[in-house]
């Protein structure tokens, strides 16, 4: 055992950190500390800098544009821009379909996909859940009838994240009502200009539009355009949620502890800072305890090669750990979670906030944060994988 | 020893429950929080004609005498309804302070007018350096000739953009976190030297932020003894926190019946939801944090009238710790046993759940009122 970095390691810390100096403009790094709203453009400004580094994909296949990091590598990488406030990468590409693609896919479909996606002219979104499928995912009833060279699609996606901005959705159908509900479901990836597709976003109670409801209504398909076999798709999607719940948080989590420290320095009570009120220091203490515990159950996972069981885990510990640390950043800001401004949050907004600065977006994050331990399989069916996978229960 | 209602109050439940079924569809409430001023004055109206504006006022000045299971009864159904109207800031606090501290001459000239939905009022006691000690008063008040000149800020004042009068703590004297020195005025809200910042609050009530910058008040605009203002709101802060845990037990209660209810309609796996024991056992915990709050609710209202102000004290910080832990667990666990659902705006469970989590920060959250309790 030995639990420091190798000094290579360290030096490929220190030159990512480099890059992203060099890199990231001041404004935009300040959008991402301050937790404003980001635009499709500051992401894909972030993306396309990383890509021209060669750095956009690390996981992928060398050959494809991957780059050969040992597993800590790609751990210090994930974890340095967040540390450096860089806008996070929009996973539903780069991190979801394209591993998909170049498993399962054929050779045409990568040499279609893969270079869009690297350099981010295609932004992907992801159609998995339905109105009536959560998490009995395998319910699902949007269907993609064969005609012809087209499969015919009809049926409603939902919480579809960012589908407004999407070129491409990767989308579960149901190809066949015979057997297992598992068994008739087919991975299909669909141009999102096609006729008969609606996107209408829903709004969510901290206010911000980031899903949508995505309505399918007799959108003509290619059939090049399915992965792999036809009722095949389960296998496929299961790959891809291992993926979706093996996201490093450590360099997240700190990032909210950074910010709350900074909140309980400014506030004050009984004339004093609030980080030096007992009760309060207890509660940062204790949130730093469970965040060191959970980095180091991060590390111990490192280098395992599939992500298996610990992403159940390691989803419904640090996911509750995101809730607890915008939690006690709302209560940190006490009465100035109240004012409601929803243009605070945009960058460029003038009017001089009402109250601190940090204060702003507690309550909206607090809020917008109910959903990790929903998302990605809710924390109940991660405790159902853990039950049956690990415990054999 | 009994737990249940009179007649009358019977009667009032039944009468503000018809409101909230008539008047606070979702839809509705969604578009009076839209409106410039955020509720509905017709709504006030009404109130006003039902009674309910003088439903605490006593009657010799035009008011109904009610006592605080009255506003218990009133208050919960509110909650139900999520109901945006000023009554807090107005009748509980503000009437709370005109006969708590008012001269005669207040009492007579606007209790009348406030049970009557002539007068609204508000009450700016936070700063921004006071998190949520009533005595970290800033704000500073200075003797000239008769009256006073008012300077300082006070912070997240609800409802102060409608109020006609606003009761304004500000220091005549002492440090700034005594609890000696410390006055209570009612000052005009169109008074020369006061500006106002409004704003709408992520619960869908407003507030504002108020600059005093040389307000000028007359000694009739003191309220109860000068210097002694700290007792006074003691007092009504007390009175408006037993009421919030009406209100809060209101919220908690539409929250975990629509939860149970939808858990008993949602099919996954070919099974409703409610089929889970998981969620069983979830929603029992949910319904028992619903059971205790109310009982935590009934003591406080019951104990409101203590003479002993310590036990009064306590029983208020007790009940504001549970519906802080009541309603922040039944508030997180409606929104994640809803699933996706409950993240929309579109559904009024987050509605509820973000009244309750901002009820945890008004008058001191659960850490300030075990603090407080410990210090008792």
């Amino acid at each position: 055992m030995d639990m420091h970095y190798r000094p290579e390691d360290l030096a490929f810390q220190a030159e990512v950190r480099q890059f992203i100096q060099a890199n990231l403009p001041a404004d935009l790094a300040d959008k991402v500390r301050r937790g404003l709203h980001l635009d499709k453009e500051d992401f894909v400004f972030w993306q396309k800098k990383l890509n021209e580094q060669g750095w956009f994909a690390p996981h992928w296949p060398v050959a494809l544009g991957g780059v050969e990091w040992n597993p800590t590598q790609h751990y210090l990488f994930q974890n340095e821009q967040v540390e450096g406030c860089c806008p996070p990468v929009i996973p539903f590409g780069v991190r979801m379909v394209a591993p998909v693609i170049f498993t399962y896919g054929s050779e045409e479909q990568k040499q279609r996909f893969l270079p869009d996606i690297l350099d981010s002219t295609a932004w992907w979104c992801q159609g998995y859940s339905e109105p009536g499928s959560g998490s009995d995912l395998a319910s699902l009833q949007t269907k993609a009838v064969r005609d012809g060279d087209d499969y015919i699609v009809n049926g409603t996606k939902t919480w579809t994240t960012l589908a407004q901005y999407a070129d491409w959705i990767f989308c579960l159908v149901r190809t066949s009502t015979e057997g297992k509900p598992q068994e008739g479901i087919s991975f299909l990836l669909i141009d999102m200009n096609s006729p008969g597709i609606d996107v209408t976003p829903i709004i969510t109670i901290d206010g911000s539009h980031e899903v949508n409801s995505v309505f399918f209504t007799d959108v003509r398909v290619p059939a090049e355009n399915l992965i792999g076999q036809e009722n095949q798709g389960w296998t496929y999607a299961k790959f891809l949620l291992l993926f979706e719940r093996s996201n490093s948080l450590t360099g997240s989590l700190k990032q909210q502890l950074h910010r709350l420290r900074g909140v309980a320095r400014q506030e004050l009570t009984g004339g004093a800072p609030l980080c030096a009120d007992p009760a309060f220091a207890a509660r940062l203490a204790d949130y730093e305890v469970q965040l060191r515990s959970y980095e180091f159950l991060e590390l111990r996972t490192l280098g395992n090669s599939r992500p298996g069981a610990e992403a159940s885990y390691l989803k419904i510990i640090g996911t509750d750990l995101q809730q607890l640390a915008s939690e006690l950043t709302l209560q940190a800001v006490a009465y100035y979670g109240n004012p409601h401004i929803s243009d605070a949050l945009v960058h460029g907004y003038n009017e001089p906030s009402v109250g601190p600065d940090y204060a702003a977006p507690a309550a909206p994050q607090y809020f917008n944060y109910r959903k990790t331990a929903i998302y990605a399989g809710s924390n109940e069916i991660q405790r159902n994988i853990l039950s049956k996978a690990v415990l054999g229960m | 020893m009994d737990f249940s209602l009179s007649e009358e109050q019977q009667l009032l439940k039944d009468s503000v429950q018809r409101f909230v079924r008539e008047e606070y569809e979702l839809e509705s409430r969604r578009k009076l929080v839209a409106t410039d001023i955020g509720y509905s004055e017709d709504n006030w109206a009404k109130m006003a004609e039902l009674g309910w504006l003088a439903l605490p006022l006593p009657e010799e000045y035009g008011g109904i005498g009610g006592g605080a299971v009255d506003t218990m009864v009133l208050m919960e159904e509110f909650g139900r309804g999520l109901v945006v109207e000023p009554y807090m800031s107005s009748v509980i606090i503000g009437g709370g302070f005109l006969m708590a501290g008012g001269s005669e001459k207040h009492k007579t000239e606007l209790l009348p007018k406030l049970g009557a939905g002539e007068l609204k009022l508000a009450f700016g006691y936070a700063e921004r350096q006071s998190r949520f000690d009533l005595n970290d008063v800033e704000c500073k008040a200075e003797k000239s000739g008769d009256g006073y000149i008012l300077n300082g800020h006070k912070g997240v004042v609800f409802h102060a953009a409608t109020a006609d009068k606003i009761i304004v703590s500000a220091r005549t004297s002492g440090g700034s976190r005594d609890a000696d020195g410390i006055t209570l005025f009612l000052v005009d809200n169109n008074c020369n030297g006061l500006s106002r910042r409004d704003y709408p609050t992520v619960d869908g009530l407003r507030a504002s932020e108020l600059e005093l910058d040389g307000v000028a008040v007359g000694a009739d605009a003191v309220l109860g003894a000068v210097g002694g203002g700290a007792a006074l709101m003691e007092e009504v802060v007390g009175q408006a926190i037993a009421a919030i845990c009406a209100e809060s037990v209101g919220c908690m209660d539409v929250l975990q019946e629509t939860t149970n209810e939808y858990l008993k309609t949602r099919v996954q796996f070919g099974v409703p939801l409610s089929k889970f024991q998981v969620l069983q056992h979830r929603m029992v915990d949910m319904f028992m944090e619903c059971e205790q709050a109310r009982s935590m609710c009934y003591m406080v209202t019951l104990k409101i009238g203590d003479e002993d102000p310590v036990e009064r004290a306590k029983a208020v910080s007790a009940a504001k710790v549970q519906i802080g832990n009541s309603g922040r667990y039944v508030g997180q666990q409606s929104v994640q046993l809803h699933g996706g659902m409950g993240m929309t705006d579109e559904l009024h469970v987050g509605h509820y759940f973000k009244r309750l989590t901002m009820i945890d920060t008004m008058f001191g959250n659960k850490d300030h009122h075990l603090k407080r309790y410990a210090d008792l």
